[in-house]
C-alpha cells in the first residue's frame, strides 16, 4: 500500500484541534443542507399527499387550478361530458374548501374539508385506525385524524363538534394525515362537504377520472380535452408536480430552502478550505522536502486531497448520523424530513466535491513551494 | 576512469535582485564520478550551499551546463527536474527533515514510495537500509524518540534506498558531537566506496577529512586552485590508513 493515506492521515490527526475544527464544520454544513433538503423533499411528498391517495387517472381542474388546495371551482355538468369520452370508467367530482370548526368549549379553529363520493372510492381516508369509514355517508359524520385531537378538542370515535354550525360527529379515525398548511384535514361525504364549504350542487373542486383498463391515456386525455373547453386535463404525475412546483418555487419556499443549503455549502467550504490550507501551510517543510527528493507534484496532491477525503468521510459519517436521529425525531411531526438514499448519495458527493474543491487553495499554495528552502534551513 | 555521474561546465549562478544581487557562483567547472567521496569546503559564504543546490538540479544555474548521468538539465521544467532528482539524487540535510508522524522505517520507504514502489518488498527493502546504518531496531520509532545521530542516519538510509547514483550532503554532521559525526561520515564514505555511487559532502570539519578521496575547495564562487586538466585539488590519495 501507498504511504500517501498513512501521511495524510498523520498530517490530519496530528492536529487534534484543528481536525476538530473541521469535522465541526463539515458536519455543520452537511446537517444542514441535509436537513433544508430533507425538508424540502418531505415538503415535496406533502403536499401531494391527497393527489398520491385518490385513486384517479387524469384530473379535470378549473381553468389555471395550481394545486390541490386551489379554491376555483368548474361547472359539475361538465361530468356528463367527460363520461360520454370512449375509455372512461368513471368520473367522480370532488368538493374541498376551508370551512370552520366549532369546538364543544365553543372555540373555533380553520379547518380543510375533503369531501367526495365514498361509494366511488375516489379519494377515501387512508390509514384508518378506528371506526368505520362507510359510516361517513351518514349525515353530519366526519373522519379525522388523531393527531388533531387537541385542535379539534374531540378525543374519541362519537366526539362531536360543529361545521358551520352544523353537528358533526366523528365517526372514524385515521393516523398520520397531516396538512402541510397546519389547517386539519376533515373527511366528509360528497353532499355534506357542499354543505360545509357553501358549493352550490352545479359546482365542484375538480373531477376525478378513472379509465377503462383497455384504453390509451394519451388518446382519452386529448379526447377529454376536446370536450372540456378552457378547463385542464392533467396526468395524475403534471397534478402531482404542478402542486408541488407551487407550493415549492411559486411560493418561494422551496427557493428558501435552497438559500439555506447554499448558505450551508458556502460555510463548509470556507471552513474546510480554511483548515487544510492551515495544515498544509504548517506541513510545508515536509512538502519541500518531498519535493526535493524528487516525488512529483501529484504525489503531493494526492497526500493533500486525501486528507480532504479523509475529513469528507468522517464528517460526513457523523453528519449521517446526526441526520438519523433527525429524521427519526421529526417524523411524527406535520413536516417529516424525508431522507432517501437518493439524497444520501447527493449529499455524500455534496460533501466530497466541497472538500476536494477546499483543497485547492492547499494546492495552490504548494505548486508555489521552492525544494531549495529544505536546505536554507 | 569511474563513469562521470555529475558534469557542471562553466556554472555561474545570481542570487538575488537589483542591490541585493549576489554572484554566487561564478564560474564553476566540477565532475563527480562514481564510487569517489568528495568534501566540498570553504568558508562562509563562499556558495557551497548554492553549488550543492545547482548539482541537485533544485537550483537552475544563470548559466553553464550541468549533465547528470549523462542527461543534460538546461531547459528541463520544474517537473522534469523531479524527476531527475528522483532517478538519480538522494539528498541529506542539515536539519534531518524527517517526517515527525512517521516511523524511521516508515521515513525511509518514503523514498521508495514516491518512486512507485510499494508493499511488502518496498517494507523489506526499508528495513535492509536502516540495518545498513545500525538502526533495525528502531524501525518502528518515530523520529522525535531517536537522538540526532540516529535521525541523520535514517536521512541518510532515506538518500540512497532507492539506489540513486549521488549522494548530495550539506553539511550532515553540523549538529552532531564527534563520534556521531564520525559515524555519519563513515556510512557516506562507505556509501562511496562499497556502493559505488557519487557522494560528494559540504562540510567545515577538519576531522572527516581523513575519509575523503578528493577535497574541493571553493572561495567566493570560485573553487580554488583549478589548473588546466586537473580542475581539483587532491589532497590525499584514498588514504585507507587516515580513516579511524
Ligand atoms: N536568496 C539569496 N539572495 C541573495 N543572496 C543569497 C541568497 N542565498 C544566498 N545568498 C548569498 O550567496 C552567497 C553564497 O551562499 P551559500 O549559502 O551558497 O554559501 P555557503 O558556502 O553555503 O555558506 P555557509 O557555509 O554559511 O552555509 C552568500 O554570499 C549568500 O549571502
Ligand atoms: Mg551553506
Amino acid at each position: 500500500m501507498s504511504l500517501v493515506p498513512t501521511l495524510a492521515s498523520r498530517n490530519l490527526f496530528h492536529d487534534r484541534l484543528r481536525f476538530v475544527a473541521t469535522l465541526v464544520g463539515i458536519v455543520f454544513s452537511v446537517v444542514l443542507v441535509m436537513i433544508q433538503m430533507g425538508l424540502f423533499l418531505g415538503f415535496g411528498r406533502m403536499v401531494t399527499t391527497m393527489i398520491d391517495h385518490a385513486s384517479a387517472d387524469l384530473w379535470v381542474l378549473p381553468k389555471g387550478a395550481k394545486c390541490f388546495e386551489d379554491p376555483s371551482l368548474l361547472d359539475a355538468k361538465l361530468r356528463d361530458k367527460v363520461m360520454s369520452v370512449d375509455g372512461v370508467a368513471s368520473v367522480v367530482p370532488l368538493v374541498i374548501g376551508f370551512s370552520d370548526w366549532r369546538l364543544e368549549s365553543g372555540e373555533m379553529t380553520p379547518i380543510f374539508v375533503v369531501g367526495a363520493d365514498l361509494r366511488d372510492g375516489s379519494l377515501r381516508p387512508w390509514n384508518v385506525v378506528e371506526g368505520d369509514v362507510r359510516a361517513l355517508s351518514q349525515n353530519g359524520a366526519v373522519v379525522v385524524d388523531r393527531s388533531y385531537y387537541d385542535r379539534l378538542g374531540v378525543s374519541k370515535i362519537g366526539s362531536t363538534a360543529e361545521i358551520r354550525g352544523r353537528r358533526v360527529k366523528v365517526v372514524a379515525l385515521t393516523d398520520g394525515i397531516r396538512s402541510f398548511t397546519t389547517t386539519p384535514y376533515v373527511f366528509v361525504d360528497l353532499k355534506n362537504a357542499r354543505t360545509y364549504t357553501g358549493t352550490f350542487p352545479d359546482r365542484a373542486s375538480d373531477l376525478l377520472v378513472r379509465l377503462k383498463p383497455d384504453a390509451d391515456r394519451d388518446t382519452v386525455l386529448k379526447a377529454i380535452r376536446s370536450q372540456v373547453g378552457e378547463h385542464e386535463v392533467l396526468t395524475t404525475d403534471e397534478f402531482r408536480s404542478r402542486s408541488r412546483s407551487f407550493w415549492l418555487f411559486g411560493t418561494g419556499a422551496g427557493a428558501a430552502l435552497f438559500a439555506g443549503a447554499l448558505l450551508g455549502v458556502i460555510v463548509g467550504t470556507v471552513i474546510v478550505a480554511q483548515t487544510l490550507y492551515s495544515s498544509t501551510k504548517d506541513h510545508l517543510s515536509e512538502f519541500a522536502t518531498l519535493r526535493a527528493m524528487g516525488s512529483s507534484n501529484g504525489y503531493i496532491y494526492r497526500v493533500i486531497i486525501y486528507q480532504a477525503l479523509l475529513n469528507a468521510i468522517i464528517g460526513f459519517v457523523i453528519a449521517g448520523a446526526i441526520g438519523a436521529v433527525v429524521v427519526e425525531m421529526t417524523a411524527k411531526s406535520a413536516l417529516p424530513i424525508v431522507i432517501t438514499p437518493w439524497l444520501i448519495a447527493a449529499l455524500f458527493v455534496l460533501t466530497v466535491v466541497m472538500c476536494v474543491a477546499s483543497a485547492i487553495g492547499a494546492i495552490v499554495r504548494v505548486v508555489r513551494i521552492d525544494p531549495a528552502t529544505v536546505f536554507m534551513r | 576512469m569511474n563513469e562521470i555521474i555529475i558534469e557542471a561546465a562553466g556554472i555561474k549562478k545570481t542570487l538575488g535582485r537589483g542591490a541585493g544581487e549576489v554572484k554566487a557562483l561564478r564560474g564553476i567547472d566540477l565532475t563527480l564520478r562514481r564510487g569517489e567521496f568528495t568534501l566540498l569546503m570553504g568558508p562562509s559564504g563562499s556558495g557551497k550551499t548554492t553549488l550543492l543546490l545547482v548539482l541537485g538540479c533544485m537550483l537552475a544555474p544563470s548559466s553553464g551546463t550541468l549533465t547528470v548521468c549523462g542527461t543534460p538539465t538546461s531547459g528541463v521544467d520544474k517537473e522534469g527536474l523531479a524527476q531527475i532528482r528522483r532517478d538519480h539524487i538522494g539528498f541529506v540535510f542539515q536539519s534531518y527533515h524527517l517526517f515527525p508522524t512517521l516511523t524511521a522505517a516508515q521515513n525511509v520507504q518514503l523514498a521508495l514510495d514516491i518512486r512507485h514502489e510499494r508493499g511488502r518488498k518496498a517494507g523489506k527493502r526499508a528495513r535492509e537500509a536502516l540495518n545498513l546504518v545500525g538502526l533495525e531496531q528502531k524501525a518502528d520509532t518515530l523520529p522525535g524518540e531517536l537522538s540526532g545521530g540516529e535521525q541523520q542516519r535514517v536521512a541518510i538510509a532515506r538518500a540512497f534506498v532507492a539506489n540513486p547514483s549521488v549522494i548530495l550532503a550539506d553539511e550532515p554532521t553540523a549538529a552532531l558531537d564527534g563520534n556521531n559525526g564520525r559515524s555519519i561520515m563513515r556510512i557516506l564514505a562507505d556509501a562511496a566506496h562499497q556502493r559505488e555511487r557519487a557522494v560528494l559532502v559540504v562540510t567545515h570539519d577538519p576531522r572527516v577529512i581523513p575519509f575523503a578521496d578528493r577535497i574541493v575547495e571553493i572561495e567566493d564562487g570560485l573553487l580554488v586552485d583549478t589548473g588546466s586538466g586537473e580542475p581539483e585539488r587532491l589532497h590525499l590519495p584514498k588514504a585507507a590508513a587516515f580513516r579511524s
